[in-house]
């Protein structure tokens, strides 16, 4: 019998496999792994603390830096939790394009996980392709916005501008092409011996213990359970949309791939049915209180500037009271919880980040594998480590 | 309305001391419950009323009033699509609170979040160490009383020109 000798590893903070600034001190026998230790907390920027000094709009530049594969999203449930707060409604139209940006942004941000994911267990070939595909979607982030990745476009009542001219158009060339692409991957990945035989019985966790360490997302439906916010507890008019929820039976990385593919599709889809029901309309809501006015009146009228200016310097005050609102983000159940004393700034914003809950489980996934799968199971979370750290 | 919601309905027969206040706002509910009997009303909500997702673990720093902390709960019942929140005074002079991880794996991280930037003390807590911010920190982040930027600096005055 030899002898059990541990050796401790470090991984990280600088490493290519660790997406980020993670670092993970671990425990190995031989190339069997005991036991893993994360240290996080390289990216904090008190954003919870930042916002607490600063009114409802200032705030929502600071959710587009938690998930920087994801600005959208992030905005999106900021958004949404502010005006369950003042208890508004927003224009059918800013609706429809809140959802079509969502779920290009989850596009963006699954093309990510599968070009990384793909490359950290060794095949490139996927990486350049999302990466070419992904940039369709940035064009159009800068077109709309003004920003490839920190796009600050929504506002609370609504947008900071309707679409531009060709919108539409550019959103069907991305809805057409996309389908063949993710054929590509899945030609590329599915049946590919390499990429069976590292995710096949990889990182597996049961649905029961998935759901004790808090996952979220589709590494909770990689798991087998059927829950899916924007279907269970619809926002931002999701139930007009028809989609299916795809879920995993084999608990492993093979089976979160597929299920992540399979919601990519399904993004698609959504965006479709989204565009088809966009009609012309106001983008933001008639509620002075609240919304900045049109810029033609801040630069024509004195009303308006000063409308403008009060608005952006004092901001709104909110009712006193507390929400909780969260949002299927790409990476899990993204929610915000804030307190408001009726002031105009929060008196306590709370991101609650999936990422940050999900890596939780790095350990209970990744005990007992060797090490070189450890890498897969970072690539199958798909953490971002601006939203672990805020 | 809120007395009407199922889990409040059974926390009141259950629980009934322990309840001090249970609040509605924009369809959700709160309950506000004794800190001493947390992990009993966590453990009654996750295994009698299947609340068995719990999202978040956070706390709300209310300075100057009595008791100055309150830590918040999240719940989520996958079966029932179902949210409901629990929250717990913390005085300032007794900052701990009994440890929810027992009743859920995923409290674990979320409580050492909020012991590392609120300093509550999660008491039998299997790892209770800071988790964003380093070992050696001082002071506690999120606190009202930490200025924002940071120990040992000038407050920022806004641009001069």
């Amino acid at each position: 019998m030899a002898s059990k000798e541990i050796m401790t590893l470090n991984m990280g903070p600088q490493h290519p496999s660790t997406h980020g600034v993670l670092r993970l001190v671990i425990e190995l026998d031989g190339e069997i792994i005991e036991k893993i230790t994360p240290h996080i907390g390289y990216l904090h920027r008190g954003v919870e603390k930042l916002s607490e000094n600063r009114t409802y709009h200032q705030t929502i530049p600071l959710t587009d830096r938690l998930d920087y594969l994801a600005p959208m999203s992030n905005n999106l449930g900021y958004i949404l939790a502010v005006e369950k707060l003042l208890d508004i409604k927003v224009p059918e139209r800013a609706e429809t394009i809140r959802v079509i940006m969502a779920e290009l942004t989850r596009l963006k941000s699954h093309l990510v996980w599968i070009a990384c994911h793909a490359l950290d267990i060794g095949a490139m070939t996927v990486f350049i392709y999302a990466f070419r595909e992904r940039e369709m979607i940035m064009s159009l982030y800068e077109k709309l916005s003004g920003a490839r990745m920190t796009s600050n476009y929504f506002r609370v009542g609504g947008l900071s501008a309707d679409v531009y001219d060709g919108f539409e158009k550019d959103v069907r060339e991305i809805v057409d092409t996309f389908p063949g692409h993710f054929d590509t991957y899945e030609g590329l990945l599915t049946k590919n011996t390499i990429w069976v035989n590292r995710t096949v019985g990889n990182g597996v966790i049961s649905a029961e213990d998935a759901i004790d360490y808090g996952i979220t997302g589709p590494a909770l439906r990689g798991s087998g359970v059927d829950w899916d916010l924007r279907r269970d507890n619809p926002y931002s008019g999701y139930e007009k949309y028809t989609f299916k929820v795809p879920v995993g039976e084999k608990c492993d990385t093979f089976d979160r791939y597929k299920v992540r593919l399979v919601e990519m599709r399904e993004a698609v889809n959504i965006i479709r049915q989204a565009l088809d029901s966009l009609k012309p309309g106001p983008v933001l809501a008639d509620l002075p209180q609240v919304c900045y006015p049109p810029k033609e009146a801040v630069y024509n009228t004195i009303e308006g500037l000063i409308h403008h200016f009060k608005i952006a310097s004092e901001g709104f005050p909110v009712p006193e009271g507390e929400v909780y609102q969260s949002v299927e983000a790409p990476k899990g159940e993204l929610g915000y919880y804030i307190v408001s004393d009726g002031g105009t700034k929060p008196y306590r914003m709370r991101i609650r980040p999936p990422s940050f809950v999900n890596l939780g489980a790095i350990e209970k996934m990744a005990k007992g594998s060797m090490l070189a799968d450890l890498v897969a199971v970072i690539g199958t979370l798909d953490i971002v480590l601006g939203e672990i750290d805020r | 309305m809120a007395e009407n919601n199922r889990a409040v309905l059974k926390l009141r027969e259950k629980f009934a001391s322990s309840i001090i206040d249970v609040k509605e706002f924009r369809g959700e509910v709160t309950v506000t419950v004794n800190k001493e009997d947390i992990v009993a009303i966590c453990a009654f909500l996750k295994n009698d009323l299947r609340y068995n997702l719990l999202t978040d673990v956070t706390a709300v720093d209310y300075l100057g009033k009595d008791p100055r902390f309150m830590a918040v709960y999240n719940l989520y019942s996958i079966p029932n699509k179902d949210r409901l929140r629990i929250k717990a005074p913390v005085t300032e002079s007794d900052c701990t609170i009994d440890t929810v991880s027992t009743v859920w794996n995923s409290a674990n991280w979320l409580e050492r979040e909020t012991y590392d930037l609120f300093g509550i003390v999660f008491k039998n807590h299997p790892d209770l160490r800071r988790i964003l911010m380093t070992d050696d920190w001082v002071g506690h982040p999120l606190r009202k009383d930490y200025p924002l930027q940071g120990p040992g600096r000038e407050p920022y005055k806004g641009r001069l020109s």
